[in-house]
């Protein structure tokens, strides 16, 4: 798509684009590219010669149990959060939509966690699961559960998931809610009409009509809780105990930071860069065919 | 024929059901919220002694003016009084927001309003950003960050973030929505580029500038691995990372009083953005993702 009607200026637009594209370069293109070019090489611990290994650094990480075990739980995680965040989101949307009076301020409190950073959430859920003093980890110890996410790594991914899940089912709410609110109501009239049960008419009209919006919020909860789970997760556990909440995005941070292996810490920001680019191509393909409504 | 009656798509007693599992909904939403507003106006030994009572203490002004003044305790040193890591928070969250509006709908403007070479590929370069985010390029952009001497200052929180696809993304297609007439009235009246920009476009880019300043307030706000890597002087520590310095990870006391009265007031701001400017908000939300 184009503007028939544009200014003839030449020099003006390089000027007002000048900001942008210097930025651009110098912290998004300069250090992607850094990246790429330090997964092919290979330095000595003190860093005194440099070698060129090509993809041996892909080949140690993919090879490496701890990655293979990283990335099995970075799944595992990115699953919980999906369905927690999703599954409630929808059942709440569904409710919502059928009442009449005071939908507005259901809105505006369900939303409100959305607009918490990740690792204030994820202070709020350990807090609740504290072993000894936690309003949630009381009734389950009087209950004899065995509770402590400071040393159980299942307990841990438990706090995190929530945590993580808790802060996005507003935001798949609203989505939710706008996919059921332009369903028209003729529909589910004539299938009403028709005799088919509520229960019918939700999985075999409602359903079917949200799917580009469940796919959709999908593609955009799974990058979340790929990407922008950071800060639960360095906050609440550190990737404990042992390693049992470490996630991709937290090891690439750790190796990197903490254990300084640059070659290895590149490759995996590499593959990360991968992940990313495939989701949003995703996104950005599905968004065309959206246009409907 | 008899009619038959649709209760379901009628409101009336049906609607009971609806309002009990959304007003569940909402509880669990909001129980943690509740708590750590509790806590927060508790002494820690009233925390420590379970199970935690569920009604406010008498401890809210002294919990939060300590906070705020002197700070809280992380592991064996305090961290900054509070007020100062939310005025970081503050700085980094409007310089970011502002600074990104600003770029954007410039490189927008130029992007669809002029014809020059390269155009369409000065606009990949923008959008690929989308898929750079920081978390992909940590180690790389910190020797940058040290290069250009901004390690530990507010041009290092913040400039590096302003460039971004969304916003001028969202400005694009805004503009390109415009009609042409609108744009040759302007030209036959004898309205330059920068005064068609000041005085048609900018006027009727309001809402989405609203939306925009809503959404990135909270992603400068809540930002968490980039002030983690580049704020790591404890006088440029934002709110939230200095929230999360207070919890000791190793498992050893906490002041939980002080945690949660540091979380209240780290999340207090975006919420109060959210819940004033709600109608924006859902807007920007939408807009962004399309």
């Amino acid at each position: 798509m184009e503007r028939k009607v544009v200014y003839p200026q030449k020099l003006l637009p390089y000027l007002l684009l000048a900001p942008q594209i210097a930025i651009t370069l110098v912290f998004f293109f300069w250090p992607a590219g850094q990246a790429i070019w330090m997964s092919t090489l290979l330095q000595d611990p003190l860093g005194f010669s440099v070698q060129f290994v090509g993809l041996e650094n892909f080949e140690a990480v993919l090879k490496d149990p701890a990655y293979v075990a990283t990335l099995q739980r970075t799944f595992l995680f990115s699953f919980g959060v999906t369905a927690l965040a999703m599954i409630p989101a929808l059942l709440l949307a569904v409710m919502v939509d059928r009442v009449v009076r005071g939908a507005t301020a259901y809105r505006t409190i369900l939303v409100v966690p959305y607009a918490i950073a990740p690792a204030v959430a994820g202070a709020l859920w350990l807090f609740l699961f504290q072993p000894s003093i936690g309003t949630i980890a009381y009734p389950l110890r009087l209950f004899g559960i065995d509770w402590n996410p400071r040393i159980d790594g299942t307990d841990a991914m438990i706090v995190v998931v929530i945590a993580s899940a808790w802060k996005q089912i507003g935001y798949n709410f609203l989505f939710f809610l706008a996919g059921l609110q332009s369903i028209p109501k003729s529909l589910l009239e004539a299938a009403a009409i028709d005799g088919a049960s509520e229960v019918r008419r939700f999985w075999t009209i409602v359903f079917p009509l949200l799917s580009p919006t469940t796919f959709f919020l999908l593609v955009i909860n799974i990058t979340y809780a790929f990407f922008d789970t950071f800060g639960v997760i360095h906050a609440v556990t550190q990737g404990g105990p042992g390693k049992s909440t470490e996630v991709l995005i937290y090891k690439a941070w750790y190796d990197g930071l903490i254990a300084q292996d640059l070659g290895r810490s590149s490759a995996q920001a590499v593959i990360l860069m991968v992940i990313v680019i495939g989701l949003t191509v995703i996104q950005f393909r599905y968004v065309e065919r959206r246009v409907h409504y | 024929m008899t009619s038959r009656v649709l209760p379901s798509l009628k409101p009336g007693p049906h609607t009971l059901i609806p309002h009990l599992v959304v007003a569940i909904g909402i509880a669990i939403t909001a129980f943690p919220l509740w708590v750590a507003f509790v806590a927060s106006t508790l002494s820690n030994p009233e925390i420590a002694q379970a199970p935690m009572p569920l009604l406010p203490g008498n401890q809210a002004v002294a919990n939060y003016g300590e906070a705020l003044v002197q700070g809280g305790r992380s592991g064996r040193i305090l961290t900054p009084p509070v007020w100062e890591m939310m005025l970081n928070s503050t700085v980094m969250a409007l310089t970011i927001a502002v600074g990104k509006i600003i770029i954007s709908i410039l490189s927008a403007y130029a992007v669809v309003f002029f014809r020059f070479p390269f155009r369409m590929a000065f606009f990949w370069m923008i959008f690929i950003t989308l898929m750079l985010p920081v978390e992909v390029r940590i180690v790389p952009t910190i020797q940058v960050i040290t290069n250009l001497n901004m390690m530990n200052s507010y041009a290092g929180l913040t400039i590096p973030l302003i460039a971004s696809a969304t916003a001028t993304l969202l400005f694009r297609q805004f503009f390109m929505t415009i009609p042409d007439e609108l744009v040759e009235a302007a030209q036959i009246d004898g309205a330059g580029p920068m005064k068609f920009f000041r005085d048609i476009l900018l006027p009727l880019s309001v809402t989405n500038i609203a939306a925009l300043f809503v959404i990135l307030f909270l992603y400068g706000w809540n930002q968490y691995l980039w002030p983690l890597l580049i704020g790591t002087d404890a006088r440029m520590q934002t709110i939230v990372i200095g929230m999360s310095k207070m919890i000791d990870s190793a498992g050893g006391p906490t002041d939980w009083n002080m945690v949660m009265a540091t979380a209240i007031l780290a999340l207090l701001p975006p919420v109060i953005v959210v819940v004033l400017m709600q109608r924006w908000f859902v807007k920007g939300l939408v807009e962004t993702e399309k």
